[in-house]
């Protein structure tokens, strides 16, 4: 009896310096932003999305590591009525921060407020694949029913965006679902989250989630002071990491820095194909001649842009999904092969002429053109330049523009005063219907030639026909297909040249625990819940 | 008299700072990128919703009604809402000008006992061999430009303020340094010398108090430096101040807030100046 | 202080020279990339290193300060000159004219002119040759940078003008421009060559800020105003410390230029 008693008290002792060495402590790492607005239904920018991750509850959670989903508010649902419909059974004995409770309504609450076309809720414009009013039943405190105007294609991942908010309460920015609650704010400085004491979550011993006490965001534009920072053990995390500063800090403290692969983000260049941009006939030609935008791409040295850009921590660019995207990647793609010679036999084909180190084309107009990107983003630059120099022995002349970023805006989509541009993607979404309005000819972020009245040419035209095929049906193979011919298309026409596919690279301190940064954002602080910092206590053991 | 005199001061003032917000509204309206967001490049915003971003500039269009309103707002006390950042400009600005203050009371304070310690070793003992160190020094610092000293301090790991202090501190050594040493060639100091009193004694009752209303204009010129240094200060430090303000602004296009900004540095400037200059005219005539 | 001057003087010219032969000193092109090269410490084929994108370092010091050390200059004189004609007439006619010249001065000091540069690259054409880049740069900057050295100038015309030996040209009759010539500007020389010499390293700099916006000097043309933003990643400069090489040649030929051209900075 006795010695039982030892056992479970020596185990209880052990197990309670666990929760002591896991329990507690406040979490340091910077946003490089300030949050623009706390609506959860309306943030758009890093700053935003980071608080709405760490305070918002929602029904379904895209697990970051796996990519699979999991139930998370909602602990089973139903596709209906090939993707119009969605059946939801929730959590019970869930409450909000305050301690109401949370049931059908609130969700409920949260469809029709997101859904409002007044409010342009971004999240909103992603179910929105068609106008028409949304119809949300609750049958009892647990059960509802969302049906949709229209099949609605990857549904359940968009539910990881849509932050549940309190239907009955006045405050409704106040009342949190998450593993935190924000508790202070102080503009241009930092916000502080703390600890949801509400937090329905428990982990596999049946301790309540978050282990952190608390969670402070600096507001840090400088990614050069955050690392000093880092460096002093000031931050806990750094996420987005620059392939420089990775480097130096790999040197110094290898274990801290983790490159978790390719990221869902890519660079690439494409040429103005705009009829009625004030550019000259002669450009306009070749912009849109295939030869041409292929035999630049050609021209192009990927793996010396992954090399020295990128010190090795990105892959060289095929298409627009990246190897990240598991599911949509395009297996087959490889990327336009680093080929000079073949590049000038492509231009001599289209009429082009080397003379004396200057390329020409057929008028005896020299080719020299420029490039537009993003003052202030050095890999982009950067990338600029090693492209001048990789058509310079082409015979083609770059001119490399940084401008700012209106100035920019303004040039690729009001007044299309542009040649070719180098920009990037940011993609959140792994499901290339989020990309609708990229791939449709009609849409305005088709950026080669946006908005067009009707398609201009035949494969743009099957461009649309396929993206409206992927939307029209819910089976995952069959979209997938679809989805499949559009990339061979854009591989084979490279309106888009895509460059590289960036690296997800982040450094986390040891003094963190259970961190297993992923490729997919957030990168750092996915399962922040689980996250805890290693107590003085029990370093010092 | 003097009435008259700071009535037309202040109206000529306020006109200059009213033609310097309308202008400053005029250069953002027409410059490229006005009107445009960086929310557009988001792939999920439905068509509406794109119409709608760019329909909300349509306030700003007008740049004389668009002016029109945001005086009559001012004369209510309020200065308007931020289009970038989403806050009561009145707000933002109540939170950053402390910041800024401080940064540049610092940095101004920290200047001035660094130039004065560097001048006055040459003062009082006289000897050219003091002043090579300190002549070295301020030519040098005098050579780069307040961003670029910022940059040096963050990668010595220093406080920004300090950058300040170092773009104050050339300046106000040569100054006084020139100034005390024609102030030590005038008569009635030779004359003192000769009857043998100490250089301390001369320096601290014959020279200082000739030099002191020059020096003092010096420190009102001081101040508009001190403000113009910042800027470039806090965007490369992070300190979250009206530079970093003005700067994000002005890549934002955020109309409101500039006009704001704009009004508050002309009327920083032209008080700074209006007093330097007030503080130099009664002196001016006793070369 | 004579060795020192003509020691001074040395470097000086030694530096134009070496600028003016940047042809025949550079190691490599200013241009070429060594991809294979990148970051690379001082070596015999790169005394001073490459930098991130394998450009020989000590080749764009060189084409660089051909660049800087000519435009600037021009830009400041530039500036200068419209400074003292400004300020001149301040400081000169007094009265209701100052008063509105002044108040045209600080309203110039205090708008956003970011946006008139950026309307500028609105209307100039996107390809434009180096040279043209580099001519429009500091032809802006000049144009921009009048307004802080006109200050000066005003005070320093209107200390000057009543000053003792002018009282006395005056009443020796001189009047006018006879007045303005000969008595008034010889002695603005040395406010002139103060603000002539603060203006050139912060017109180097100011060229670098430009590039945020488009103008600038465009690549692959090296100046110091780029080399120094380069300064802006401190976790390299830490562990290559030969990038501060455009840091010191900046200090010293501004330093030398400061203690060869003295200048009497008023409200400098």
């Amino acid at each position: 009896m006795t010695r039982r008693c030892s056992v479970l008290a020596l185990a209880a002792y052990l197990l309670s310096w666990r929760a002591f060495a896991q329990q507690g402590g406040e979490l340091h790492f910077c946003l490089h932003s300030e949050p623009k607005t706390f609506n959860p239904q309306l943030v758009t920018e890093e700053g935003g999305e980071t608080i709405r991750y760490l305070t918002g509850g929602v029904l379904i959670r895209v697990n970051r590591s796996t990519q699979e989903l999991q139930p998370e508010l909602a602990v089973s649902w139903k596709i209906l009525a090939g993707g119009r419909k969605i059946e939801f059974a929730l959590r019970q004995g869930v409450s909000f921060s305050d301690g109401t409770p949370f049931s059908a309504e609130d969700v409920a609450y949260t469809m029709r407020a997101l859904m409002d076309t007044d409010l342009h809720s971004p999240t909103g414009d992603s179910f929105r694949s068609s106008a028409g009013p949304l119809d949300v039943k609750t049958s009892g405190p647990y059960h509802l029913t969302i049906t949709f105007p229209a099949p609605v294609p990857g549904m359940e991942r968009l539910f990881d965006q849509v932050a549940i908010l309190s239907a009955h309460s006045q405050r409704k920015e106040s009342l949190f679902l998450g593993p935190f609650c924000m508790a202070e704010y102080k503009a241009g400085s930092y916000v502080l989250l703390r600890r949801n004491p509400h937090y329905w979550k428990r982990d596999d011993a049946g301790r309540q989630l978050p282990y952190l006490d608390s969670i402070r965001l600096d507001i840090q534009k400088n990614r050069d002071l955050e690392m000093l920072r880092f460096r002093r053990g000031q931050l806990h995390l750094i996420n987005n990491l620059d392939p420089e500063l990775f480097d130096q800090l790999a040197a110094e403290a290898p274990s801290s820095v983790h490159d978790a692969g390719a990221s869902l983000d890519s660079e690439l260049l494409w040429f103005n194909q705009v009829p009625s941009s004030p550019l000259p006939a002669y450009k306009k030609a070749w912009f849109r001649s295939q030869g041409f935008r292929r035999a630049i791409s050609g021209a192009i040295n990927r793996e010396d842009l992954c090399r020295v850009v990128y010190r090795g921590h990105a892959s060289p660019a095929a298409g627009p999904v990246s190897p990240a995207n598991q599911f949509w990647f395009r297996a087959g793609l490889k990327q336009h092969a680093f080929d000079p010679q073949g590049a000038l036999g492509r231009l001599e084909q289209e009429g082009f002429r080397l003379d004396g180190g200057v390329l020409r084309d057929r008028d005896g107009h020299p080719v020299e053109f420029s490039v537009i990107t993003n003052a202030g983003n050095k890999p982009r630059e950067r990338m600029a330049v090693m492209i001048q120099q990789d058509l310079g022995k082409l015979g083609v002349r770059l001119n490399v523009v940084t401008l700012d970023f209106p100035s920019l805006i303004d040039r690729i989509s009001r007044s299309y005063d542009y040649e070719a541009c180098l920009l990037g993607f940011v993609n959140d979404d792994m499901d290339p219907n989020a990309q609708m309005n990229v791939w449709l000819s009609s849409a305005s972020n088709h950026q080669w030639n946006p908005e067009q009245k009707s398609p201009e040419t035949e494969w743009e035209a099957q461009i649309d026909r396929l993206m409206r095929a992927q939307a029209s049906v819910s089976d995952p193979r069959k979209r997938k297909a679809s989805f499949d011919k559009v990339q061979d298309i854009i591989w084979d026409e490279a309106p888009f040249l895509y460059l590289v596919y960036k690296n997800s690279l982040s450094a986390v301190s040891a003094m963190v625990q259970n961190a297993r940064p992923t490729g997919l954002r957030p990168q750092t602080y996915w399962n922040a819940e689980r996250l805890s910092l290693v107590s003085e206590v029990a370093r010092s053991r | 008299m003097w009435i008259h005199r700071a009535a037309r001061h202040t109206a000529t003032i306020l006109i200059t700072v009213l033609l310097g917000g309308l202008l400053g509204a005029t250069l953002l309206r027409f410059a490229p990128g006005f009107g445009v967001d960086e929310q557009e490049l988001d792939t999920r915003l439905s068509g509406a919703t794109i119409q709608a971003l760019r329909d909300s500039h349509a306030a700003e269009r007008n740049v004389l009604v668009f002016y029109a309103r945001y005086l009559s707002g001012l004369l209510r006390g309020d200065l308007g809402v931020s289009r970038s950042l989403q806050r009561p400009i009145s707000e933002l600005l109540s939170q950053r000008i402390p910041v800024t203050l401080r940064l540049v009371a610092f940095g101004l304070l920290a200047g001035w006992l660094l130039g004065l310690a560097l001048a006055l070793p040459g003062a009082i003992s006289g000897k050219p061999a003091h002043d090579i160190l300190p002549g070295f020094l301020s030519g040098a610092l005098l050579s780069l430009p307040s961003a670029l000293v910022a940059v040096l301090f963050v990668l010595i790991g220093g406080p920004g303020p300090l950058a300040i202090a170092l773009v104050i501190a050339p300046k106000v050594y040569r100054y006084s340094r020139n100034l005390l040493a024609q102030t030590s060639a005038m008569p009635h100091v030779l004359a003192a010398r000769a009857k043998g009193l100490s250089r301390l004694r001369i320096l601290l009752w014959h020279v200082l108090p000739i030099a002191a209303p020059q020096i003092i204009a010096l420190a009102g010129v001081s101040v508009s430096i001190a403000f113009g240094a910042s800027i470039p200060i806090e965007v490369i430090c992070d300190f979250p101040g009206i530079g970093q303000l003005a700067w994000q602004a002005a890549l934002a296009r955020d109309m409101p807030l500039l006009v704001n900004l704009t009004v508050l540095v002309t009327v920083v400037t032209l008080v700074a100046n209006s007093a330097s200059d007030l503080a130099v005219s009664p002196s001016s005539g006793r070369q | 202080m004579k060795t020192l001057r003509q020691f001074v003087w040395g470097i000086l010219i030694l530096v134009f020279a070496a600028s003016l032969m940047a042809g025949l000193l550079a190691p490599a092109p200013y241009g070429q990339q060594f991809r294979d090269s990148t970051n690379a410490g001082p070596s015999r084929r790169f005394p001073l290193g490459t930098d991130e994108l394998g450009r020989d370092r000590l080749s764009r010091l060189l084409y660089g300060s051909r660049v800087s050390l000519l435009l600037a200059p021009a830009a400041a004189l530039l500036s200068t000159f419209i400074a003292a004609l400004i300020g001149g007439l301040a400081g000169y006619l007094g009265g209701w004219w100052e008063r509105l010249i002044m108040r045209f001065i600080d309203l110039s000091l205090s708008l956003p002119w970011l946006f008139l540069l950026l309307t500028v690259r609105a209307l100039l054409p996107l390809n434009v040759s180096p040279v043209a880049s580099v001519s429009i740069t500091f032809a802006l900057l000049g144009l921009l940078g009048w307004a802080g050295p006109a200050r000066v100038v005003r005070s320093g015309v209107r200390s000057l003008t009543s000053s003792g030996f002018v009282l006395q040209a005056r009443a020796c009759g001189c009047r006018g421009s006879r007045l303005l010539v000969m008595q008034v500007l010889p002695n603005l020389k040395p406010i002139l060559q103060a603000q002539f010499w603060i203006s050139v390293p912060v017109f180097i700099l100011a060229e670098a800020n430009l590039g945020l916006l488009g103008l600038g000097v465009s690549e692959p043309l090296p100046s110091w105003g780029n080399l120094l933003r380069g300064l802006e990643n401190y976790g390299a400069v830490r562990s290559n410390p030969w990038t501060l090489a455009p840091v010191l040649l900046l200090v010293i030929v501004m330093g030398s230029l400061h203690l060869v051209f003295p200048g009497e900075d008023y409200y400098s």
